[in-house]
């Protein structure tokens, strides 16, 4: 087995160890830390497919950014663990069918029979030199500079949509300081409220 | 690459309807609340302005810009329209109850029309990559209008069923387009169309990898077994919203299913067309009969929704010209019919009280014969009683499913049909011999009024005069 093999194997483990746990931990905080080492490993596989940009960006991105945010977010919220366990030994056995099922299907399917290096012949090395960076760019500006800016436009929804469904107007019940009010007070007549109170009659004792 | 402004043409719709919502999106911000009627009527403008915009740049050759990612011809020019069409009457029967509802805020009509980019861009698209953006803009809007009643819990939860459930459709979706483009090298239609013609796929790979993408649309369209989210969407959202899902994004998917499986997939018609028929008969089955049991018209109209999806696959699955006309014809007719069934609903419903029980149909003849006769025709369509035109639209994909000999399951797809019939004509029953529980008087403005009586006649009209939307449809696909 030569080292570029054992290094993709020993990726791919971490990563399926990585995933199996991500949806069987309790504590939804081990969850999104096993994710960010499924990342990390997909990461891996990444870069020995030749891919380093796009690997660097996963671990950026990813890793982060997205799991940074997921992680504040797990945190804050008071997730009910109970709740979420309810069904799920009962759901459990179809499940675990459905899983194996569509596991088989898939293993058949992706075997070496079909995608084996007899198959679909193992691509050409890359020289040293070659700027997978450069050509990414220059692609995703040219052939698919139309998908590029519909994910733009993506990105624009979901921004509407997440302020949209979460910005609330506050009413009565917060009380703003405007500073350009305080400063314009005068001295006189804003300050000091003279009240005219009608002076009271002698009260009688009984 | 050189780029070319003429490029820009084809899609001069999406662009305009873009620059249009960002325009009313920024507009909206300086409105106070009492003049957010100026952003409903720059988007109805914006809508037409991109119908015609779409028609104006239509018709001639079939034209592919933008490296193969975008595709101008008849298809695009018609579905474009309707879609906008559709989309603007969505817009003006949901005002009353928006504003009823103090959800009469521009974010309705921003996300509306972002969602309505969406379907542009999925009818238009050359690549997986396109229509899978496309497919997602419109989601992404979608998800958001259902929950856009937050006071609302059961909303929230719809909202929340259908964000789940569509990440894991557009999930298969990807996983199936992985696996074809791994067995083609190509992610444009046109490009794996070729690679099919060639011989040089592996067919295990495209039939495995096209199991997954027709998963991926059935989910989409809310085909059974795929229909699960339909009714609690379709139930937990608010009316108007419903209306948009229910409308609309049929006419879409269409187009979507046009491109993958006929432009892309054609080669290997045999192979899809068995999961088809799966889809098709289950979704006729279970969406007639569990209608029946529903007291609930938006349910109702939910399930009823999921077997016209059969009907709509019965087209689709004949994967000839004039089974994709037939699907297309079905699709943009279905759209106007639930457009005005859930007219009808919001014109019953006002403050504080939703008419989306089946009750609430009581005695609406007697409270407004004209309603209850516009409702009466939007009911025999889609019942597909003669002369109105649920029942062309019928005919036309169970010919085209006879032409590929496939006459038993047009038998199967009557016989659910006449199950069909039964609650819908329920609904007719209700309003007419029925005494009404509730007497209070129907309030709708004039613009509601007119354009839900041009919404029932045109099931009249269009029913008895089909042939030229049909040949529209035709052309479209030649």
């Amino acid at each position: 087995m030569s080292f570029e093999k054992f290094l993709f194997y020993a990726f791919s483990a971490v990563l399926i160890f990585a995933a199996v746990m991500v949806i069987t931990r309790r504590n939804p905080v081990h969850s999104a830390l096993y994710l960010v080492l499924a990342f990390f490993a997909s990461a891996g596989v990444w870069l020995l497919a030749e891919a380093e940009f796009l690997a660097i960006v996963l671990v950026l991105v990813y890793v982060g950014a997205v799991m940074v945010l997921f992680l504040f977010v797990v945190m804050m919220l008071d997730v009910d663990q109970a709740a979420m366990r309810a069904g799920f030994i009962k759901m459990l056995p179809v499940g675990i069918l459905i899983g194996l099922l569509i596991a088989g299907e898939i293993f058949m399917v992706v075997g070496p029979g079909t995608f084996g290096l007899d198959q679909v012949a193992a691509p050409e090395r890359l020289p040293a030199d070659a700027q997978n960076t450069a050509v990414l760019g220059s692609l995703l500006y040219t052939v698919y500079m139309y998908p590029f800016e519909v994910a733009a436009v993506l990105l624009l929804v979901a921004i509407i949509a997440a302020i949209g469904l979460t910005h609330r107007r506050r009413g009565d019940a917060t009380k703003y300081i405007d500073v350009a009010k305080q400063v314009s007070v005068r001295k006189g007549e804003d300050r000091v409220k003279l009240v005219d109170v009608p002076s009271e009659e002698k009260m009688e004792l009984k | 690459m050189t780029f070319d402004p003429m490029h820009l043409i084809p899609v001069a719709p999406e662009l305009f309807l873009l620059t249009a919502a960002c325009a009313i999106l920024v507009i909206d911000l300086f409105l106070k609340d009492e003049q957010r009627e100026a952003t409903y009527i720059l988007a109805q403008i914006a809508l037409i302005g991109t119908a015609s915009l779409a028609l104006l740049v239509g018709g001639g050759e079939r034209q592919v810009v933008f490296s193969g990612s975008v595709i101008r011809d008849g298809m695009t020019d018609l579905l474009k329209a309707s879609i906008c069409v559709i989309a603007f009457g969505a817009f003006l029967y949901a005002k009353e109850y928006l504003k009823d509802r103090n959800l009469f805020k521009g974010e309705f009509y921003t996300l509306g029309m972002f969602a309505v980019i969406g379907m542009l861009i999925m009818v238009s698209a050359g690549d997986f990559l396109t229509v899978y953006l496309g497919l997602e803009l419109l989601s992404l809007s979608l998800y958001a209008l259902v929950a856009f009643d937050r006071e609302s819990g059961r909303g929230s939860e719809a909202a929340m069923k259908y964000f789940v459930l569509g990440a894991i459709a557009s999930g298969m979706l990807l996983y199936g387009i992985s696996m074809i483009y791994g067995a083609t090298g190509s992610i444009s239609f046109a490009g794996i169309a070729e690679a099919i013609a060639n011989d040089a796929v592996n067919n295990t790979i495209m039939v495995f990898g096209t199991v997954f993408v027709v998963i991926g649309l059935a989910f989409k369209f809310g085909a059974v077994p795929f229909h699960m989210w339909a009714p609690d969407v379709y139930d937990g959202a608010p009316t108007a919203v419903t209306m948009i899902i229910a409308s609309a994004p049929k006419i879409a998917a269409v187009a979507m299913a046009i491109r993958i499986l006929g432009e892309g997939l054609g080669g290997i018609n045999a192979d899809w067309q068995g999961m088809l028929v799966i889809l098709a008969v289950l979704s006729m089955a279970l969406g007639n009969v569990v209608a029946i049991a529903q007291s609930n018209i938006k349910r109702m109209l939910a399930y009823s929704t999921i077997s016209h999806v059969g009907f709509i696959f019965l087209g689709l699955l004949a994967g000839s010209q004039s089974g994709y006309a037939s699907a297309m014809f079905y699709a943009i007719t279905y759209a106007l019919t639930a457009l005005g069934a859930f007219g009808i609903i919001i014109l019953l419903s006002r403050k504080g009280f939703e008419a989306d029980r089946l009750d609430d149909f009581r005695g609406l003849n007697q409270r407004s014969p004209w309603f209850a006769a516009m409702m009466l025709l939007l009911m025999f369509s889609m019942a597909g009683v003669p002369p109105t035109v649920g029942f062309f639209a019928k005919l036309f994909v169970l010919e085209a499913a006879i032409r590929v000999d496939l006459t038993w399951l047009a038998i199967v797809a009557v016989f659910f049909s006449v199950i069909g019939a039964f609650y819908y004509l329920r609904i007719v029953k209700l309003m007419y011999f029925d005494k009404p529980a509730d007497s209070a008087p129907l309030q709708a403005g004039m613009d509601t009024q007119i354009a839900l009586s041009v919404n029932g006649l045109a099931m009249l009209a269009l029913g008895i005069y089909p042939a030229g939307l049909m040949a529209w449809c035709v052309a479209a696909v030649a």
